[in-house]
């Protein structure tokens, strides 16, 4: 009976497409709502003239994804959002990513607006500047440190010296909003 | 046929990598110990199917008239099955055994005392005056920064390195992210690029020349693609090219031009990709500030010309699968100006 369920689970596995790689497919558009919302006036480079119409937007299904997931988290270092969340999404000059608190949201609609859009008091606005592709990865990344991923899409261990235990072996927290602090 | 077999030999050469054309001191230095690894070893070979071509066609039985001969049912007495000594035939075996273990021996040695001379002669060559070059290695391409002792002449390229005929040139390799290692087999030997650690290469070009090198270590999906080019050319152009490298990008005048330079810096090549002499100062993609004055694209994957750029930057992953370069969306117009934007930067 035992060898039954083990290749019955075999078969089911290679099934999932955790560890496929999409290098070219698009995936099925699930356009967030106000993407041409721009909320933070910061930007890296020069200010971008506003879309003339809006491109696409492709929800990759990143957060069922491995590849997908250690992507973005190749992206969060080369984009330099480690710069302000710190390499494991510890947190600095930007709130922290890790915990349970979502000041914006934690669907992953609200990841990708506050990437794409900026928020108020710090955090540029991306838009243009990371193809829709890879906002969807971060935005799976990013949720992956809280634990809101499944444990076998998220990283199991880093390609740099480990500061605290992989995105894989953290617990799931519960989101809950968190107040946002006004400027003064 | 007359007229084709120049052309055909003419493309032996052409585009490969060849290993056994030596054009510097330290791969001829090379050369010579492979010449004489390859002339053992072929004698060697040649001794052994000799021999045993020999003790296959050699008839039987002809020594045998002088062993006796052992009835059928008795124990002869070395013990059940041994066959009785010959002492003459048990000395010319041991003599013939002796003489190949001390020839093994002998040819081994020789070949360790050239392996070692080789490597000396190769530390002799070392210069102090030689050329620094620091090579990173990334997936899949190449960045090459020039050293100078003037921190502002430090220049950075990918994928092309111009080196300047007779001068030795000091390699530092290191790599970004996996292991790669760097081969120009006409020019050097191959030596690993490893991340966190500093391997050192010498290399000289004796003649000018452009010389294929390629990644050596698999490291990845696209380690095939990961080649890079060595032009080899006499010092004043050397000197000349450097100087070229190390000035910054022009600003565009034609308005074609100048739309693209706010495609590139408004758009998602800025966050990878440096262009200097502009705002766009990443470094996690090859810099493009002279790009136009390569001879290739990708890492030597593919020919520089507009219409393999614009399929390179419209979708690279079908040209080079799995590469660090997303797939742009860009609207005609913008495109067209990057290209003309992209393709003045000399």
């Amino acid at each position: 009976m035992k060898p039954r369920i083990l290749l019955g689970t075999l078969v089911l596995l290679t099934a999932c497409e955790r560890e496929q790689r999409r290098f070219q497919e698009l995936p099925a558009a699930a356009r967030p709502a106000a993407r041409d919302v721009q909320v933070s006036e910061l930007q890296p480079g020069p200010v971008a003239a506003p879309p003339s119409e809006p491109a696409p937007a492709t929800r990759a299904a990143s957060e069922d994804n491995a590849y997908d997931v250690s992507e973005g988290k190749r992206l969060y270092v080369w984009f330099n959002c480690a710069g302000c969340h710190a390499a494991g999404g510890g947190g600095g000059m930007g709130p922290p990513l890790l915990d349970a608190k979502w000041r914006y949201g934690s669907e992953p609609e609200n990841i990708y607006a506050t990437i794409v859009e900026g928020r108020p008091n710090g955090m540029p606005s991306f838009r243009g500047k990371i193809p829709d592709t890879q906002v969807w990865q971060l935005v799976a990344y990013v949720r992956s440190m809280s634990g809101l991923l499944k444990k076998d899409v998220a990283p199991g261990r880093s390609d740099t010296l480990n500061t605290r235990p992989s995105e894989s072996s953290k617990a799931r927290e519960t989101p809950r909003p968190e107040e946002v602090e006004q400027p003064r | 046929m007359r007229r084709l077999l120049p052309l055909l030999l003419a493309c032996t050469g052409c585009g490969g990598l060849r290993m056994l054309d030596a054009r510097g001191p330290h791969v001829a230095r090379l050369r010579s110990l492979w010449d004489l690894l390859f002339l053992i070893s072929a004698v060697v070979l040649a001794g052994v199917v000799l021999m045993m071509l020999g003790a296959l066609l050699r008839r039987r039985g002809g020594s045998r008239a002088q062993v006796p001969e052992v009835e059928a049912h008795s124990v002869p007495p070395g013990g059940e099955g041994a066959r009785p000594v010959d002492p003459a035939r048990e000395r010319r075996m041991g003599s013939a055994v002796g003489t190949a273990a001390v020839l093994t021996v002998v040819l081994l040695f020789v070949i360790t005392v050239a392996n070692a001379s080789t490597g000396a002669a190769l530390a002799r060559l070392r210069s102090p005056d030689a050329l620094e070059i620091q090579v990173v290695g990334h997936q899949w391409w190449w960045e090459f920064r020039v050293q100078d002792a003037d921190p502002s002449r430090n220049l950075v390229t990918a994928n092309e390195l111009h080196v300047p005929v007779g001068r030795p040139v000091v390699l530092k390799l290191n790599s970004r992210d996996v292991i790669h290692s760097f081969w120009v087999p006409e020019l050097t030997n191959k030596r690993d690029l490893i991340p966190g650690q500093q391997n050192t290469l010498e290399l000289q070009a004796d003649r000018p020349g452009v010389f294929k090198g390629q990644c050596y270590e698999f490291c990845g999906l696209q380690h095939a693609k990961m080649g890079f080019v060595i032009v080899a050319e006499a010092p004043e152009q050397f000197e000349a090219w450097r100087n070229q490298q190390l000035q910054p990008a022009p600003q565009p005048t034609d308005p074609v031009a100048q739309r693209g330079q706010q495609v590139f810096l408004q758009g998602p090549c800025a966050l990878c990709h440096a262009i200097s002499g502009t705002d766009a100062a990443a470094s996690t993609g090859p810099n493009l500030t002279h790009v136009a004055s390569r001879s290739t694209l990708a890492a030597g994957t593919l020919p520089f010309d507009r219409g393999h750029l614009a399929g390179w930057i419209l979708n690279s992953q079908s040209l080079k699968p799995g590469n660090n370069m997303p797939a742009l969306t860009l609207p005609p117009d913008d495109l067209q100006a990057l290209l003309v934007y992209l393709e003045s930067l000399k």
